[in-house]
């Protein structure tokens, strides 16, 4: 057995997520202020105290014996993902959560996440080159495509893309070839209108439409997109202050504490606040490639890469939406929108993180 | 249960193949390229954010205030309109309608929503399909939300945004179509109204006169809208009240009319058509103004086709716009002309043997058989038209024209209602200027009795017998109370010896056994004059004879005023296809009966209260005589 100390974890790393999460339960507090699910924001300290327990189980195992268990964890996802179709809710029109007793749901897709990393990571590694070969890639994009199908006709389409983020960063770094690259590209370009015509449904079609135009729908998809700008602008460079914004608080911003809480943010603390916090989760970020960098062998890296990837992907999709930059996906803002299985799945992956650097040293 | 980590290399150990290349460096340039990518994202948010609340807050402001704060208009009361006793004829009170807003509707939403309302489900879902207008005009559910209705409204209406709760100040009218001409009508501004000047202080929206004293005194009756700030969430609902400017109601208007007359007016026309002027030569107030057939404003927006297409035109104020041949009732002006211009002496005789041949042609008197020999005074007793024939023709159309001028024909008396008519005072200048020809002398006798060219309105007729009556002072008939004070009467210098025998006739007409006798009333000397104007002549309806297709039967007139000496009131009744004058001169005996024994009622109370009022003060206000029943359709 290795020698551990939990005083070596990235302190860093920690407190800068835990202060994301600090911002986070004020602007739950702020946006929920007077309506019925005022409770949200000590629930939420509830999730983090949660999921730092949970990162401290993931980090007090070894990660080999998690990427051991990955043919087990991955079928045990799968089965729960098509479980989900059967006996889950649908909320907002789409089927994600599984009910649990008490009126709590639970998103099952979110846990499946440190998952792919962990499949990714363990596939890339086993490759045992330089080179990723087109052969092997098209084997692991079929491992990643069936839950990330699953997902995507639930219909969930943010997070299928997430898992899709893992996958790409991971090929990129095992050495996919570039000719692939455009290849598959160029597949892309012509299978488009295909996938637009055949694959995407109504509703992500809207969105698209609603994305590239929204002032076309204003009372329907391209209300949300409107409204989150609104709120983004009107905060101006200094913000409205803490319970000030009127955006969330007239309703104007649909669900101003979980998907759009960044647009109610921004309304708030204005553009001084949204660059204090982006500098937060870029630090983030940057820390947890750090990590991958001073890993002690490649499945650490790997591993260590597809959080970041899995992060970064996050904050795009859901940052860029609030901010009219990419189509409206219902996807969560990490460590800030409210919700337990966003929260925990996050801390989850922050533990394998944590796990690595703590075993960096090894051998 | 812990397991063995899994060493990435064990395999490796155990064979030939070459050992895994497991330095994590092999990736370091690709990471370094993850990390400018992660630059790049970050880079491409916060350019986002600078976009929207750097370069351009101000806009997102200015649209998140008008996501908040709506301005919610307070409607002003319209003002009411008041009898000469100050009682209520037109109120106006609150009302709700409900709008179907079109932008944010759900179709399945519908069904519920007709079945909450009491509206016919497939009905409302043929008017939503075929609705035409852009999205963002709505529909309108319904009028006059019932309590049921806005508690329906009220406590679904998270479920249904789509409805729309739209103020409304209702126009509360008489009942059963009373005084509707008169007091005329409110709508919705048109486009088309925007643009007059007259309606320069309207906006989009607003309800305005259309017809009658509502658009006559619009700018009076119409108040200033409010307005009142508030925040609301994005359902629509208010959360906080920012400020408000009050509404100013439109003042209350006191009209001439006396209800009770009105209402004896009202009820005298029943089931003809046809029209009734009361007017207080004195001062030219009117009293009383009915025209039948006519229609309820309170749901002319429903009726309005029917109005509209109907062959007996409702909608026209046949008070003032129907014009047609006074036929007899011209008679006292045409005798009062012959005399002030000296062509007879009031001896004047002539023998009529039931028609009178002038210039090569034979003119017809209405009594085949012939009055005899009469003189003036007689001849209008019994309404002989020979000898108005002959009187006409000595006086010449110059004359006629002068004297019919004199009275106020031809010309719009000036009442404070819109679209008055003028009438035709036939003269050579006119057939000229009109037809294009030129005057016959074979036309002047027809003028003479009232026929031929001529044409008057009731309201015209009543002034000029009104102004005759109290010597020839003619008052612009008015229905604003407070506008007696500018009025400026014409004068004409008569003879008042020349007016008594003209007054003297018509008292015979009604108390000599002449045409009027049905007019006649105890203890009041009541003067009249019949009138049957032909609509064609008399070989005309008998070669039409059997054609129901036409109603060809005569108009019937009959003015009157009473008393005799110092009239106070001239009344003219007018019935279309009325066959003969006499037949209306009850409709004028009604009303003039209305009012004096009203004047009679009031006198006595008057006197009552003063003997009250020694005793008790606070009774000496009430005006009003209290065992006046309420006219009937007035509700308050």
């Amino acid at each position: 057995m290795q020698y551990l100390s939990f005083r070596d974890i990235d302190w860093t790393l920690l407190i800068v997520v835990l202060l994301i999460c600090a911002v986070g339960v004020v602007q739950i507090y702020s946006a929920t202020l007077g309506t019925d699910t005022h409770n949200a924001w000590w629930k939420q300290i509830l999730f983090v105290l949660g999921g730092l327990f949970l990162m401290w189980v993931v980090l007090s195992i070894d990660y080999h014996t998690w990427l051991h268990h990955v043919p087990l964890m991955y079928i045990l996802s799968v089965v729960a993902l098509l479980g989900t179709a059967l006996v889950g809710v649908a909320v907002g029109g789409s089927n994600r959560w599984i009910p649990l007793p008490g009126g709590n749901r639970f998103q099952v897709s979110e846990f499946v996440k440190p998952v792919i990393i962990l499949l990714v990571a363990r596939y890339l590694t086993e490759l045992k080159s330089d080179v990723l070969e087109i052969r092997e890639m098209l084997i692991l994009l079929v491992l990643v495509l069936i839950p990330a199908g699953i997902v995507l006709k639930q219909p969930d389409l943010g997070t299928a893309l997430t898992y899709l983020a893992v996958l790409v960063v991971g090929a990129f770094l095992a050495g996919l070839n570039w000719k692939y690259i455009a290849a598959v590209a160029l597949v892309a370009v012509l299978v488009l209108p295909v996938t637009w015509t055949f694959v995407l449904q109504d509703y992500q079609k809207q969105r698209w439409i609603s994305f590239l135009d929204p002032e076309l729908d204003p009372k329907d998809k391209g209300y949300q997109l409107i409204q989150s700008k609104i709120a983004i602008g009107s905060g101006g460079m200094l913000g409205k202050g803490v319970t000030q914004g009127t955006q969330a608080k007239l309703r104007f911003l649909p669900v101003p504490y979980k998907d759009f809480i960044f647009a109610a943010f921004g309304e708030e603390q204005g553009f001084v606040g949204v660059v204090f916090m982006l500098s937060l989760y870029f630090v983030m970020i940057m820390r947890i490639v750090q990590n991958a960098q001073t890993a002690s062998e490649r499945s650490g890296m790997y591993i260590c890469m597809g959080v970041a990837a899995l992060l970064l992907s996050h904050i795009l999709v859901n940052v860029g939406m609030v901010v009219g930059l990419m189509p409206v996906t219902g996807i969560p803002l990490p460590f800030m929108s409210a919700g337990g299985s966003s929260i925990w799945s996050n801390f989850v992956a922050l533990g394998l993180v944590s796990n690595v650097r703590l075993r960096r040293f090894v051998n | 249960m812990i397991l063995p980590p899994s060493d990435p290399n064990f395999e490796q150990r155990l064979t030939d193949k070459p050992p895994l290349h497991d330095d994590t460096r092999f990736a370091a340039g690709k990471i370094a390229v993850f990390q400018y990518t992660t630059v790049g994202v970050f880079l491409f948010l916060i350019s986002g954010f600078w976009r929207l609340q750097v370069q351009d807050p101000q806009s997102y402001q200015a649209r998140a205030e008008q996501n908040r704060i709506k301005s919610v208009p307070l409607l002003a009361p319209r003002g009411r309109i008041l009898d000469r006793d100050n009682r209520v004829i037109v109120d106006s009170h609150e009302s709700y309608a409900l709008d179907l807003a079109r932008e944010n509707l759900n179709e399945d939403h519908l069904k519920p929503i007709a079945e909450g309302l009491d509206l016919d489900y497939a009905d409302l879902m043929k008017q939503v399909r075929r609705f035409k207008q852009p999205k963002y005009v709505p529909i309108r559910l319904k009028e006059e939300l019932t309590p049921a209705d806005l508690a329906f409204v009220a406590s679904h209406h998270d479920f249904f945004p789509e409805l729309e709760l739209i103020d409304a100040q209702r126009r509360l009218y008489p009942q059963d179509g009373m005084m509707a001409h008169v007091i005329g009508y409110t709508a919705q501004i048109t486009e088309e109204e925007l643009d007059l000047p007259e309606f320069s202080k309207c906006s989009p929206g607003d309800m305005v006169g259309q017809t009658g004293i509502e658009r006559q005194y619009n700018d009076t009756l119409i108040g200033v809208n409010g307005q009142r700030q508030v925040v609301v969430n994005n359902r629509g609902r208010v959360q906080k009240k920012l400020g408000e400017k009050l509404p100013v109601a439109g003042k209350d208007l006191q009209i001439t009319i006396d209800l009770d007359l009105q209402a004896v007016a009202e009820l005298a026309l029943e089931d003809k058509i046809g029209a009734v002027v009361a007017l207080d030569p004195r001062n030219g107030e009117v009293l009383a103004m009915a025209s039948r057939p006519t229609y309820d404003p309170n749901r002319f927006t429903r009726d309005y086709k029917t109005l509209t297409t109907s062959p007996d035109h409702p909608l026209l104020n046949r008070a003032i716009q129907a014009q047609f041949a006074p036929g007899s009732t011209f008679k006292p002006v045409v005798a009062l002309a012959a005399l002030e211009t000296g062509t007879i002496k009031e001896s004047f005789t002539v023998n009529c043997l039931g028609s009178v041949t002038l210039h090569g042609q034979v003119y017809h008197c209405m009594r085949h058989q012939g009055h005899g020999s009469l003189q003036l005074h007689s001849a209008i007793v019994q309404s002989c038209d020979s000898y108005f024939f002959m009187v006409g023709d000595l006086l010449g159309i110059d004359n006629l024209a002068h004297y019919a001028d004199m009275v106020g024909f031809g010309k719009v008396t000036g009442i404070d209602l819109p679209h008055e008519a003028a009438g035709v005072v036939p003269s050579p200048e006119w057939k000229i200027r009109v037809r294009r020809e030129k005057w016959y002398a074979g036309e002047t006798p027809s003028v003479g009795v009232g026929q031929g060219a001529l044409t008057v309105t009731p309201l015209q007729l009543a002034r000029a017998i009104g102004g005759i009556s109290i010597g020839g002072i003619w008052h612009q008939p008015h229905l604003l109370r407070s506008l007696g004070a500018t009025e400026r009467p014409t004068r004409a210098d008569l003879d008042p010896d020349n007016v008594k025998t003209v007054i003297d006739a018509m008292y015979g007409v009604v108390n000599e056994g002449g045409t009027g006798t049905l007019a006649r009333l105890p203890n009041v000397e009541v003067c009249g004059k019949t009138g049957t104007a032909q609509l064609a002549s008399m070989a005309y309806v008998k070669a039409h004879e059997g054609d129901s297709t036409k109603d060809m039967r005569d108009n019937a007139w009959f003015v009157g005023f009473a008393p005799r000496e110092n009239p106070e009131i001239v009344v003219v009744a007018m019935v279309e296809h009325g066959v003969h004058g006499a037949n209306e001169a009850p409709v004028v005996r009604d009303v003039l009966k209305a009012y004096f024994d009203k004047k009679l009622r009031v006198e006595a109370l008057k006197q009552q209260e003063q003997g009250l009022a020694t005793k008790t003060s606070s009774l000496s206000t009430i005006g009003l005589p209290r065992e006046l029943p309420h006219p009937a359709g007035v509700r308050r």
